[in-house]
């Protein structure tokens, strides 16, 4: 056997979509010699479901990135051909900014910048195992037999675990079309023994653009002033192109309906779970028999690129199926099909089998990213990503790992979510999930996670100049309302909901009121229009939460105090008096690291906490 | 570590009838709160003194109260101690005057025993005593409320949650899938949706006092003026000699209490010193208990005219006394020595009291009460929200949640799954 021995790297990222390029780009940043193994150079930064990045939730997970200086952000707002700001009408904490991407620009921004970080090695290749000294990992083995040392690896596999495609009847094993799958690495996965359960998520068919007739359809444009993803873009890159709409109908159902049995899904090809939020069109049409017709939103993919893809219609159904089905659709009844859409399924991992630092527990200096650990979504896996990069390179100086907690980042919403109660479907973000929505903006996003990424060094100084001058105009113009006084009289007759002979007011506390904006402001004093307007928006935004974020405080207190309770990883769960085994088991399976996590694991109780509590301090007395 | 912690209160001994009842109160607004009930200067720490309790500037009792400064109380923060007297009506008064103070809320199970945890007050054998405590009071209280509730409060409780996801689901749909085909308002009868459980909710959480009422008994105070015959009374209802009965006026100078079941409930009758204007000290002292237990009973039933200082209270009864000197007056009279009037007396107790429980809800416990008041508060304000306009969803949401917490109470835990549940069946949600 020909073995060759590469130079030694701190960090090995498997994989370099979306959670990889985060991951190395992270360690790369934190000054450690990272290497990303991919199977093509030129596959840095595929796009391999639709072509865009943001929206509910998500976008808040994008700008949280860019305040840590990740890459996702700013590729985005790159390759952006349409950029619109969801729930533009709604309260500023649910905005969720959202872009299409030209995929070509997308991934050539990603290149670039994967190639720009000095520390940061692109190796061509496919890992097929990993090196181990008992139980710590010590490197990768490529498939030419060679060998690269590392003291962690952050494995970013994707769909690539036993990945198995399905159109229709058809089905073969592959991750993307046109990639072959990883079944070597997956065996030595499997090997660990780790609890492991399969998904499957789908794609529509990609279409002609050229043979759609665009002039019959409404169109979609994007917002006239761009929401961008990063605290550092001040203008658009890229043309702007619109979206279509078009609809199904009776006909395509009836479609849909006469070749159920020939879907993958319906046929009982597959069985695992597929994600609520991103039903088939099968599904759709099944499940929500009653609904004469649904929406599609036909994006394209890329300014030079004739791809179009119709967001609504994901199918397993066969290529001849979908075909039909496709042409009985408005606008697109000469459509040319250039890829049928699929269905996939793959393996991951049962998160909760993970640390808070997406490390693996029995593996030591082995991390986990991405829908291996059962998401969906380049933002849930990018975000990841980055937790994963920042984890490795703490474990291998002997630091602790940031931690992300909910109360501040929808990124730690995310790592809690996963790691104590663990998935049932593809984990999507949505901002639901955070029960802190009201102070977790897109808008203050770097104000919650800059100071952290300066504090660790993964911040570039660009970043760091400009954070804080945002911070110093912020801080003026809180300053500046804070020291104006509005008359009630004058407030109440610009429609600001105030008792016309009430005291005067500061502005701070004006823009806490129903029906008061940074406009009626302007308008009654003219020394408001001098500050620096984003910074306006932001007090007004803190402003109009702060009676409702006053009341989560003793809530968040509670928690406080329960986070600061480790549970020590040898606390054996089954051995603690009182629990019933439904607890025992969840908390075996969570295996939380502090009083909070196992305090928000379904089932939990004010007793069984109690227990716990008294446990762990009882084992603290009789080791001290 | 107290530092920014609530401060917490509960009763510490067990509910029900007792000589005295404690109140323990722990958290950085301790003190504040008993100077709150007071109206004396604060003792020093670690003294039990006599003090005048106040609720709302009226006298309700006349307890003892300590104080402990932090690091050497049992939880380890600042605390006090209110000693009361076992009398239901006063001890929820006070702890409904301690839950309207500022950043105080009753403790949650086991909570002063985590505190003592945290700053490190116990010992290891306090410690391994605590897990076999814990497990048997979890499991009295599982049994407790299968007795009790026998599920009923469950199925209410979880009837205004599915109604109040179904709710959020609505609200989180527009909020959360802008993009997808789901209406972009919320549909206008979700203010009357929410309005009802608000009053659902309210009227269980006001109705908790009554069903306490039912599972721990009513007093019925016999007052009147001396030699009324009030403890011949309580002898022939109580079926035996339970008081010392004379010719002589002012024989009974204690509270005497006897046990029985008056049409379906259980009664605790008390028997009490007669009233009037006296220098007897050891008599004057049995009045002013009288005039006290007699205040706070739940029921009084006077003997002859009404004495100077007690007050009645609407469907309270006043019976012409030992009627049966002379059988030809008119009016509602009563014998103790004959068993005159008695069985109408017993009669007229039952249906007072049945009256007043009539309305009773079922929940069991002050903190699921304060649980479900806090809850239809939350909801009161979503309604206003939603009238004033279109409103801010995410706001109205958060607040929803505060009103699903509460039943959390009850139903135990729920999270953000289920509401996306309700969503994805809701709505076809995926463009």
């Amino acid at each position: 056997m020909f073995h060759v021995e590469h130079t030694a790297f701190d960090v090995i990222v498997i994989g370099a979509g979306h959670a990889g390029c985060e991951a190395a780009g992270a360690a790369a940043r934190l000054g450690a010699r990272t290497a990303l193994v991919t199977l093509r150079a030129t596959d840095i930064g595929v796009m391999s479901c639709n072509p865009a990045i943001g929206g509910l939730g998500k976008g808040h997970l994008v700008c949280e990135i860019d305040a840590l200086d990740g890459a996702m952000g700013r590729a985005a707002d790159a390759a952006g051909i349409q950029f619109r700001l969801l729930n533009r009408r709604k309260g500023p904490a649910v905005r969720g900014p959202r872009a299409q991407a030209d995929r070509r620009l997308y991934r050539s921004a990603m290149q670039a910048w994967v190639h720009a970080q000095p520390t940061l090695t692109v190796i061509e290749g496919e890992v097929v195992d990993l090196l181990q000294n008992g139980a710590r990992i010590s490197g990768v083995v490529l498939g030419d037999g060679s060998e690269i040392s590392a003291s962690a690896v952050v494995l970013t596999s994707g769909t690539f675990l036993n990945g198995i495609i399905h159109v229709g009847d058809r089905s073969y094993p592959g991750g993307r079309m046109g990639s072959k799958g990883v079944s070597r690495l997956a065996e030595r996965i499997r090997g660990y023994g780790l609890p492991m359960g399969r998904l499957k998520t789908g794609t529509p068919p990609r279409l002609d653009g050229k043979t759609i007739a665009w002039d019959t359809l409404d169109l979609q444009p994007g917002d006239d002033t761009p929401t961008f993803f990063s605290a550092l873009t001040t203008q658009v890159a890229a043309r702007q192109v619109p979206c279509a709409i078009t609809r199904t109908n009776s006909q395509t159902h009836e479609i849909i309906r006469a070749n159920l049995e020939r879907s993958a899904m319906y046929g009982g090809h597959i069985g695992s779970a597929g994600p609520r939020y991103c039903p088939s069109i099968e599904d759709k049409v099944v499940r929500f028999a009653d609904k004469s017709a649904h929406q599609i939103f036909l994006e394209p993919e890329g300014l030079d690129d004739d791809t179009v893809y119709p967001n609504g219609i994901s199918t397993s159904l066969p290529e001849d199926v979908q075909a039909r089905y496709v042409r009985s659709i408005k606008g697109l009844q000469a459509v040319t099909i250039l890829k049928p859409g699929y269905a996939i399924e793959y393996d991951y991992v049962d998160p909760r089998a993970l640390n808070r630092n997406l490390s693996l527990r029995d593996h030591e200096g082995l991390f986990l990213a991405g829908q291996i650990n059962g998401t969906t979504g380049y933002e849930e896996a990018a975000a990841q990503g980055l937790v994963a990069g920042l984890s490795a390179v703490a474990h291998l100086r002997g630091q602790a790992a940031p931690h992300f907690d909910r109360r501040t980042s929808y990124i730690g919403v995310m790592v809690d979510d996963l790691t104590t109660q663990g998935v049932i479907e593809p984990y999507r973000m949505f901002t639901s999930r955070a029960e802190y929505r009201l102070t977790l903006r897109a808008d203050n996003a770097d104000q919650r996670l800059t100071p952290l990424g300066v504090e660790l060094g993964l911040v570039s100084e660009t970043r760091r100049a400009n954070f804080e001058m945002n911070m110093e105009r912020l801080d003026r113009a809180r300053k500046s309302l804070k020291r104006t006084r509005f008359s009630a009289r004058a407030l109440h007759q610009r429609g600001v909901r105030v008792a016309p002979d009430g005291p005067p007011r500061d502005g701070v506390s004006v823009l806490s009121l129903p029906g008061a904006t940074v406009d009626v402001l302007e308008a009654l004093d003219p020394s408001v229009a001098s500050l620096d307007r984003s910074a306006l928006e932001q007090v007004a935004n803190d402003a109009l939460y702060a009676h409702y974020v006053r009341r989560q405080d003793e809530d968040i207190r509670r928690l406080e105090r329960d986070e600061a309770i480790a549970i020590p990883a040898s606390l054996d769960f089954a051995a603690v008096d009182g629990l019933s085994n439904e607890l025992v088991e969840k908390l075996t399976a969570a295996r939380p690291e502090t009083l909070g996590q196992a305090s928000r694991i379904a089932g939990m109780t004010p007793a069984a906490l109690t227990l716990l509590l008294a446990r762990i301090r009882r084992d603290e007395k009789l080791s001290a | 570590m107290s530092a920014g912690m609530s401060t917490i209160f509960a009763r510490s001994t067990a509910p029900g009838r007792a000589g005295i009842a404690v109140v323990r109160i722990s958290g950085p607004a301790s003190w504040d709160l008993v100077r709150g009930l007071t109206d004396r200067p604060l003792p020093p720490p670690r003294m039990l003194v006599r003090r005048n309790i106040l609720c709302d500037g009226e006298l309700v009792e006349i307890g003892m109260v300590v104080l402990f400064e932090e690091r050497r109380s049992f939880t380890g923060e600042q605390s006090a101690e209110l000693h009361l007297h076992g009398s239901e009506a006063v001890v929820r008064r006070v702890l409904r005057e301690l839950g309207n103070a500022e950043g105080a809320r009753l403790a949650d199970a086991g909570e002063f025993t985590q505190r003592a945890f945290l700053n490190n007050k116990m010992d290891l054998s306090s410690i391994e005593g605590l897990s076999a405590l814990l497990v048997a009071e979890t499991e009295a209280q599982r049994r407790q409320a299968m007795r009790i509730l026998t599920g009923t409060l469950r199925e209410k409780a979880g009837a205004w949650r599915a109604e109040l996801v179904g709710v959020l689901a609505e609200i989180e749909a527009v909020v959360d899938f802008a993009d997808e085909e789901v209406p972009d308002t919320v549909s206008p009868e979700l203010g009357a949706r929410i309005a009802r459980t608000a009053s659902a909710m309210r009227s269980e959480g006001q109705g908790v006092a009554d069903a306490e009422k039912i599972a721990r008994g009513f007093e019925v105070a016999i007052v009147g003026r001396p030699n009324a015959g009030k403890s011949t009374l309580l002898n022939r209802l109580a079926g035996r000699d339970a008081a010392l009965t004379s010719e002589i006026a002012g024989t009974t100078r204690d509270v005497i209490e006897v046990r029985m079941e008056i049409a379906g409930q259980l009664v605790t009758l008390l028997d009490t010193a007669g009233i009037r204007a006296t220098e007897a000290v050891v008599e004057r002292a049995g009045v002013a208990l009288a005039l006290r237990r007699a205040q706070v009973a739940d029921l009084r039933i006077c003997l002859g005219a009404v004495p100077e200082g007690l007050k009645l209270f609407e469907g309270d009864l006043v019976l012409r006394e030992k009627a049966d000197l002379d059988v030809s007056a008119k009016g509602f009279g009563v014998s103790g020595l004959t068993g005159q009037g008695v069985d109408r007396l017993l009669v007229a107790i039952g249906e007072r009291l049945n009256d007043r429980v009539a309305g009773a809800g079922i929940a069991v416990t002050e903190r699921q009460a304060q649980a479900l008041l806090a809850g239809a508060e939350a909801l009161e304000d979503v309604r206003n929200m939603l009238e004033a306009g279109p409103g801010q969803l995410e706001i109205v949401s958060a607040l929803l949640w505060r009103a699903i917490q509460a039943t959390d109470q009850i139903v135990g835990r729920i999270g953000v799954e289920d509401v996306l549940g309700e969503i994805f069946s809701q709505f076809c949600i995926g463009k």
